[in-house]
């Protein structure tokens, strides 16, 4: 593997870079009133990266940069989910920056190299390339945060995000150094290979696993490393919320993947209990605290530490089958965090916010369609049947069935049962309560309509979810 | 074919209403919405016509494969006793739809929307031979009746809509792990046949149990999970309180029959007990509460949980006079039911009110009214001649058969019935006219007439020959039994 270069292997990547770089030096020549041309010059950039994913879906996995990277089908399918999101989210976001002034390069070259990061976190073979594709993910993003810089809010959220974040990142550097010393590797493959051996130092490996446990924990929003979430969320602009709550999750679920199954599937025993205590205790606290939440953002922000620790329930279950139900639930979880933001970011006008869940009032009698789109992402985001959000959840209990998980499949559902009861106030609001002001909300047509057809694959996903089921079956099929 | 148009001409119906809901055109919002209701019933008579009474198992099967990779499949059929409820739910759907022609004013494309699509999905937990498109079905139905109570209820709606969907969440979310844990027994199905078939150890048989005794003790509903029930009648609009009562309480019934008696009938056995004193506790104590009621929905629920403790007192004697005795009750509650409520609901549209102190000499200003009113109380009372007197005879004959003191107590509902519904009756109906208001009622609209006579009828056909009913669900529910009867230890 010494001379595999196979520079080609890595095209999305590279010209994903060379695209970023692109379009930072085009706007700089570019006038406030053209931004549009930055705007559609990014969607070609992420068309491009999504052809060149596409062009080599099928093919068998593969190493490349000297066992760097690695292309596999799961890191495809993620990666055309991430690239469909960031399309889409920027479509949503559109309006709402120009209208708050924040419609900047800044903002599109700074995703464009977060989602650089994330590709390298979901390709990465290798301790070093994953924490590189970390950091520069977590750069980026702490970046969007405080881009709002007349916001104090969005200031301390950036700062509390970064500190965080920095120790996050030590934590992952301090558990990689052991895992090296226990296993004398940073290839995963060579880390399976000796984690699985007898020889290996356990102290060291366990060590190292607790802080790596800690530091995926921290990036997927994880009780008890939350904390930064609802500040964080709730904090930075809208635009940006959607992006910290939509598709780092994605790259943090193969992350996780990479390390734990790919990597120290040797100390599946210990990394699982783990995992059972932190996904258990984020369902628990996560449902329990959005239910007091007032404001919209905030809410989704506990909504998203609960989902994160049910998606961990597949990892839980330490079967390759509750792995591929984790991935579902992750692109349906995706998909309907697509669809809340986006809809709160429609919502939002000049001058104002419509992040309070008061906001939402009587939102039926408003604009009945945007009252149907929020209805159905909530009750996907509970779980009821018909929607893919039943769909994600369904595979997660039945995979910790199968692994005799039972009470905890009974936890998750409790859980659920409280999740629901935040989820079906939004609905409340918007169906059953009479709104603040009577004007009808009239609606950009082109991103709305993108959200229509979000909303309408969390439908049709859920009653036809054979093809995703297999597309993450086979991934994790390939990859474990 | 004939089940899948019976789930689907509903549904797709009902979203093109919510779609023709955009162009603001109310007449042709209930033009269509009467087709789909019409439509829906007219194909479920093939079902009755054809069915083999012969026969014990499913008929009218449809078999495909849906989501393989769980090996979930669209399976539907219908035995004697899903095809009463398929029959019953597809003919209250017309008479829903009619009952609210110049009734709702808000928003009448969700609200016929809405209507439909619970019919079909009503429809097709009926039919669902497969445990998670039963569950599917099951759970979807919840969003568009949450959004009938909340949307077109009473003043407090908002309370008993949430109570409703969380009350009944809890229950099938359990019975959801219990699914998956027979089919990983199952060694990878999720046909309710193979289930029947399952060895199953007593200790998992008792959490099953308590599983599936949830979700569907909650929907019956049994004392004390009932507490929902008054709330969201009293706050559904008509057409809300005829549905829930009239089709998914039996849904709840219907899963003991389906899920519990066969698939772990040691349990079962076992608790029998536990099943039958809680419901004779509906039926004395609601009874009694029900004596106390100042509002005529909340009467009519609480009479509603008090004949439903019937029903399921009828299933946990295990003999052929007990559930056959408590399906027709089910199906002749459905009847009653939804004459009641739609009682209520013509005085309300006058009155407003639905207390019962607010009237009083209803028959001198409304005589036809009172007539029909009169048939549905005597058959609540459990009159002879009506549908009422059929199954509790029946429940009672077999109740006196497995333990007298049980069949006593049981009886005591033949009493406390008639005292509260005529009581009901008498301040309500008889007397001198109470009050200015009762003096300015109108007598019904041919609509309500033929609407109520339609239903008055069945009362008394059931009455005077229930043999229709119970020849069809007579094979079933003999292969029920012996299923029942066999150890699956």
């Amino acid at each position: 593997m010494m001379t595999n270069v196979h520079l080609a292997t890595a095209l999305p990547e590279i010209i994903l870079l060379s695209g970023a770089c692109l379009v930072l030096m085009l706007d700089l020549f570019i006038s406030d009133r053209k931004r549009d041309y930055t705007f559609w010059h990014v969607q070609l950039v992420l068309l491009a990266v999504l052809c060149a994913v596409v062009a080599n879906i099928g093919a068998p996995s593969s190493f490349a940069l000297n066992g760097l990277y690695v292309h596999d089908y799961m890191g495809d399918v993620l990666k055309i989910a991430m690239i469909v999101g960031a399309s889409l989210l920027m479509f949503y976001s559109h309006d709402y920056l120009v209208e708050r002034d924040l419609y900047q390069g800044e903002f599109f070259v700074l995703i464009l190299f977060a989602m650089l990061g994330m590709f390298v976190m979901v390709s990465g073979a290798n301790l070093l390339a994953l924490y590189m594709g970390l950091e520069l993910q977590a750069l980026c993003l702490y970046g969007l945060v405080a881009m709002n810089r007349d916001s104090a809010r969005s200031s301390e959220a950036a700062m509390k995000y970064f500190i965080l974040g920095a120790l996050a990142s030590g934590l992952l550097l301090y558990g990689m150094s052991m895992v090296y010393g226990a296993t004398g590797a940073l290839d995963l493959i060579a880390i399976y290979k000796s984690s699985m051996s007898p020889g290996v130092n356990k102290t060291f490996l366990v060590l190292g696993v607790v802080f790596i446990v800690s530091a995926v924990a921290f990036k997927l929003g994880t009780v008890p490393y939350h904390m930064w979430v609802p500040d964080v969320y709730q904090g930075a602009t809208t635009p940006v919320t959607l992006l910290v709550a939509s598709i780092p999750k994605v790259a943090a679920f193969a992350f996780a993947l990479r390390l734990l199954v790919q990597g120290l599937q040797g100390a599946v025993a210990d990394w699982q209990m783990m995992i059972v205590l932190i996904a258990g205790l984020s369902m628990v606290v996560g449902n329990l605290t959005a239910i007091m939440q007032s404001n919209f953002k905030r809410m989704l922000a506990y909504s998203a530490i609960a989902n994160m620790g049910f998606m961990l329930l597949g990892f839980a279950a330490g079967s390759v089958e509750g792995y591929a139900a984790s991935m579902v639930y992750v692109l349906a979880y995706l998909m309907m965090t697509l669809v809340s933001f986006g809809a709160i970011l429609l919502l939002s006008r000049a001058g104002f916010e419509a992040e309070e869940l008061d906001d939402l009032r009587g939102l039926n009698q408003r604009n009945s369609k945007m009252a149907l789109v929020i209805l159905v992402a909530m009750f996907a985001l509970s779980g009821i049947p018909l929607t893919v959000g039943f769909i994600g959840k369904f595979g997660v209990i039945e995979a910790l069935i199968t692994s005799r998980f039972v009470w905890l499949a009974v936890l998750a559902v409790i859980a659920s049962l409280v999740g629901a009861y935040y989820y079906l106030r939004v609905v409340r609001l918007m169906y059953f309560d009479a709104p603040t002001s009577p004007e009808a909300i009239t609606l950009r047509r082109t991103p709305f309509v993108l959200l229509c057809a979000n909303a309408a694959l969390l439908v049709v996903l859920g009653i036809f979810p054979q093809t995703l089921i297999n597309i993450c079956a086979k991934a994790l099929s390939l990859a474990s | 074919m004939t089940l899948s148009l019976a789930i689907w001409i509903p549904i797709i119906v009902g979203i093109g209403v919510l779609l023709l809901g955009a162009y603001n055109d109310r007449t042709a919002v209930r033009q269509l919405a009467i087709v789909g209701a019409v439509l829906g019933f007219l194909v479920t008579i093939p079902l009755f016509l054809g069915f083999d009474s012969t026969k014990a198992g499913v008929q009218f099967v449809e078999r495909l494969k849906w989501i393989p990779a769980f090996n979930i499949e669209y399976y539907l059929g219908v035995d004697g006793i899903s095809v009463w409820f398929v029959l019953l739910n597809a003919f209250t759907t017309v008479l829903v739809v009619w009952a609210g022609w110049e009734v709702i004013e808000e928003k009448p494309a969700q609200y016929y929307g809405a209507f439909l699509i619970m019919s079909g999905l009503i429809n097709g937990a009926f039919c669902a031979m497969d445990g998670i498109l039963f569950y599917m079905f099951f759970e979807g139905m919840l969003i568009p009746m949450y959004l009938i109570i909340g949307v077109w209820g009473g003043p407090n709606r908002v309370y008993a809509a949430m109570k409703f969907f969380l009350y009944t969440l809890l229950g099938s979310l359990l019975m959801l792990v219990a699914l998956l844990y027979l089919f990983n027994k199952s060694n990878g199905s999720f046909d309710l046949n193979a289930f029947r078939a399952l060895k199953i150890p007593m200790e998992a048989q008792i959490y099953l149990f308590i599983a599936f005794f949830l979700a569907f003790a909650v929907k019956v509903p049994m004392w004390p999970v009932h507490t929902w029930l008054p709330d969201a009648h009293v706050e559904a609009p008509t057409g809300g309180s005829v549905v829930l009562a009239a089709i998914t309480l039996k849904l709840g019934a219907y899963g003991f029959l389906r899920f519990i008696l066969p698939i772990v009938p040691d349990a079962a056995r076992y608790l029998a007990p536990l099943v039958i004193t809680l419901s004779l506790v509906a039926v004395v104590y609601i009874g009694l509460v029900a004596l106390a009621q100042t509002d005529m929905k909340k009467l009519i629920a609480y009479s509603s949980i008090s004949h439903m403790g019937f029903v399921t007192l009828g299933f946990f004697v295990f003999s052929e006079l007990g559930i056959e005795g408590a399906l027709v009750q089910m199906i002749s509650h459905g009847f009653i039911s939804a004459g009641m409520f739609l009682c209520v609901g013509v005085l309300y549209d006058r009155m407003h009110s639905r207390n019962i102190a607010d009237y009083g000499g209803v028959v001198n200003t409304m005589p036809k009214f009172a007539a029909l009113w009169m048939l549905f109380s005597m058959a609540n009372a459990g009159l002879p001649g009506t549908s009422g007197f059929v199954g509790e005879f029946m429940v009672v004959l077999a109740a006196v058969k497995f333990n007298f003191w049980i069949g006593f107590l049981a009886a005591t509902t033949l009493i406390l019935g008639a005292a509260y519904t005529l009581w009901m009756y008498k301040r309500v109906v008889f007397g001198d006219v109470a009050n200015e208001n009762v003096k300015a009622l109108t007598d019904v609209t041919p609509r309500e007439f033929w609407l109520l006579s339609l239903l008055a009828v069945c009362v008394l056909a059931m009455g005077l020959k229930p043999g229709i009913f119970t020849d069809l669900m007579h094979a079933t529910v003999t292969d029920l039994l012996a299923h029942v009867a066999k150890s699956k230890l």
